[in-house]
């Protein structure tokens, strides 16, 4: 729907009845939705209603309690699909005393790249997160942003069907988080599957379709104009209340 | 390949990491430096004072290896006694002699003991008895005391300094987060074992290159095998430390915590290295060596160092060792599901 055919067509997930306790606690409830090929999904929920837990299982580095987690139609986790997901962790998992560029060399290795394609595709990425005067320094004397954008270069790294950020543009300044997201939006319509969570109610109003997550419940899915016009709302934080029980 | 991207990245923190790399190769050099000089020492020369006593037997005193202060009473020598200037003092009472020890150092009662007690052999008239002849089976007459504990102590500083260093990188990569991000590749967890073995295992044979030729080529320390079983036993007894290591340091929640299993885990293996006799030991203890890979590396390192001993004698012990690495990996890579459950 979204996708030219510029590549072979895009993976879905699909998420289906998903539980996930940790000891006693239930952290994930009957979690139950799908991710279209070539969409751009946006997990939407307070810090702590689940977001995390729930983008691990779809990366593909957690089992679910019970319930299903397929993406591009295998069910997760297994080990062969991770190469063909790109995922940007919460915190900036980066080795501080390697530079940029040493860190993309040893992630790019991971993910099979070599020679003068790895070479090509480490400048491609440092070029789009604006990093590529930056590649010879060591990521300790980066600032919160700089990380922030290296890591999502490492999850662009090895072009991946499906990108999982999980909070990818906190702590990067307006400009470039404008350009990030035209970014996204050109991946997607190559055919790239991409999950982002936020709690950034502007950068929600961007994505295809919204999931809103609440307390470890998925409580709406729906595009940013469904959600608004089925709360009767003019905005997406207010939708978000709405649809919590809590009226504002 | 993805265990050789892991090996170069390890190489690539070490080498940006200098302090830590001075660590692993000075802090061993030097620490053995400071040992020799201590032990290779001359032997100590007592000090004692003589009150009173025949010129004849303070002649004899002089011929050992002594320094003589006379007194003129034993109230003066008492006090020299007490501030340490002498360490013993001979009177005279009844025709014979009465020796006062300072007595707080068990090694220099030896020594003087030893002394009065070749003088009394030297004085007394007749034949001395049948001398017997000494040769020795292994080391010699001239072997010091460094010698024979360097074997041990070039193991322990294999063992405690990879133990040590890999513990805490591999604890820094799961409080980075970076374990979690390396868990999202298509990485196998055997692979992240086996990376970081090969990575700390090349260069831990650096390290036992550089402190088996200091020690041996620049300290001379007793070496009568060949160097390359030398080399195998440390690189097996630093396996062994990197892999329970980096087996530990997932019980431990930070560096601090880490440093905490130096007085569990490393400072009893010390006691059991070789460095004290273990026979002197209750039975039940001495039970406790077998479970301990220092005790094995220091074994094999004396038996190829001082006895001179080959492979085929050593064989045993490098096998333990390889056992103990192998039980650590598999434990590496059952608790690494912790991180990942594929």
């Amino acid at each position: 729907m979204f996708g030219k055919g510029s590549r072979e067509e895009g993976w879905g997930i699909q998420v289906s009845h998903v539980d996930r306790k940790f000891g006693k606690r239930l952290v994930l409830q009957d979690i139950d939705f799908e991710v279209k090929p070539a969409e751009i999904f946006g997990l939407l929920g307070p810090s702590g209603s689940g977001k995390t837990t729930l983008v691990k299982l779809m990366a593909g580095i957690d089992r679910p309690t019970s319930g299903t987690v397929v993406v591009g139609g295998v069910q997760m986790p297994r080990l062969d699909m991770l190469g063909k997901i790109g995922y940007m962790a919460q915190s900036d998992a980066l080795y501080a005393e390697l530079t940029a560029k040493e860190n993309l060399d040893f992630f790019a290795s991971l993910f099979g790249l070599r020679g003068r394609g790895r070479r090509r595709r480490i400048e491609e990425v440092m070029e789009l997160v604006h990093l590529t005067d930056s590649m010879k320094k060591r990521v300790s004397t980066y600032s919160g942003g700089m990380k922030r954008r290296l890591s999502l270069a490492i999850a662009m790294l090895h072009r991946p069907r499906i990108l999982i950020l999980d909070e990818p543009t906190v702590g990067i300044d307006p400009a470039l988080r404008v350009s990030i997201w035209n970014e996204l939006r050109d991946m997607s319509q190559s055919g790239t599957t991409i999950l982002v969570t936020t709690h950034v109610m502007d950068e929600a109003e961007k994505c295809h379709r919204l999931g809103m997550l609440r307390d470890g419940r998925l409580i709406a899915v729906g595009t940013p104009g469904e959600l608004k016009a089925s709360a009767n709302v003019t905005t997406i934080e207010e939708a978000f209340l709405a649809f919590g029980g809590v009226r504002g | 390949m993805r265990v050789c991207a892991l090996v170069v990245r390890i190489w690539r923190q070490f080498l940006h990491d200098k302090r830590t790399l001075m660590l692993m190769l000075v802090a061993p050099i030097l620490i053995l430096t400071l040992v020799s000089l201590v032990f290779n020492g001359n032997t100590y020369k007592p000090k004692i004072g003589t009150v009173d006593v025949p010129a004849m037997v303070t002649q004899r005193l002089a011929q050992e290896d002594v320094s003589l202060v006379s007194y003129s009473s034993t109230n003066s020598a008492l006090e020299a006694l007490k501030t340490q200037t002498i360490d013993a003092y001979i009177s005279w009472q009844d025709g014979r002699p009465a020796v006062v020890l300072e007595g707080s150092d068990p090694s220099k009662n030896k020594a003087i003991l030893l002394d009065l007690q070749q003088m009394a052999e030297a004085s007394s008239p007749g034949p001395t008895g049948i001398q017997p002849k000494i040769t020795y089976l292994y080391g010699s007459a001239k072997m010091s005391s460094f010698d024979n504990f360097g074997p041990a102590l070039i193991g322990f500083f294999a063992f405690f300094f990879v133990f040590l260093v890999a513990g805490i990188s591999f604890l820094k990569e799961r409080t980075t987060g970076t374990l979690q991000r390396l868990v999202a590749t298509p990485i196998r967890r055997w692979e992240i074992v086996a990376g970081y073995v090969a990575g700390f295992g090349l260069f831990t044979t650096i390290q036992a290159i550089l402190i088996a030729w200091f020690c041996v080529d620049i300290l001379g320390m007793m070496m009568n095998g060949r160097l390359i079983n030398l080399l195998l036993i440390t690189l097996l007894l630093s396996i062994t430390a990197l892999t329970l290591g980096t087996f530990l340091s997932s019980f431990a929640n930070s560096e601090f915590q880490m440093m905490q299993f130096i007085p569990l885990v490393i400072v009893p293996q010390v006691f059991f290295s070789g460095l004290f006799n273990i026979d002197t030991m209750a039975v039940w203890l001495r039970w406790l060596s077998k479970i301990m890979p220092l005790y094995y590396g220091a074994d094999a390192m004396r038996n190829v160092m001082i006895r001179g001993k080959g492979f085929t004698d050593i064989v045993m012990d490098l096998a333990v060792l390889l056992a103990f690495s192998l039980v650590f990996m598999v434990l590496n890579v059952l608790t690494l599901r912790k991180y990942r459950h594929v």
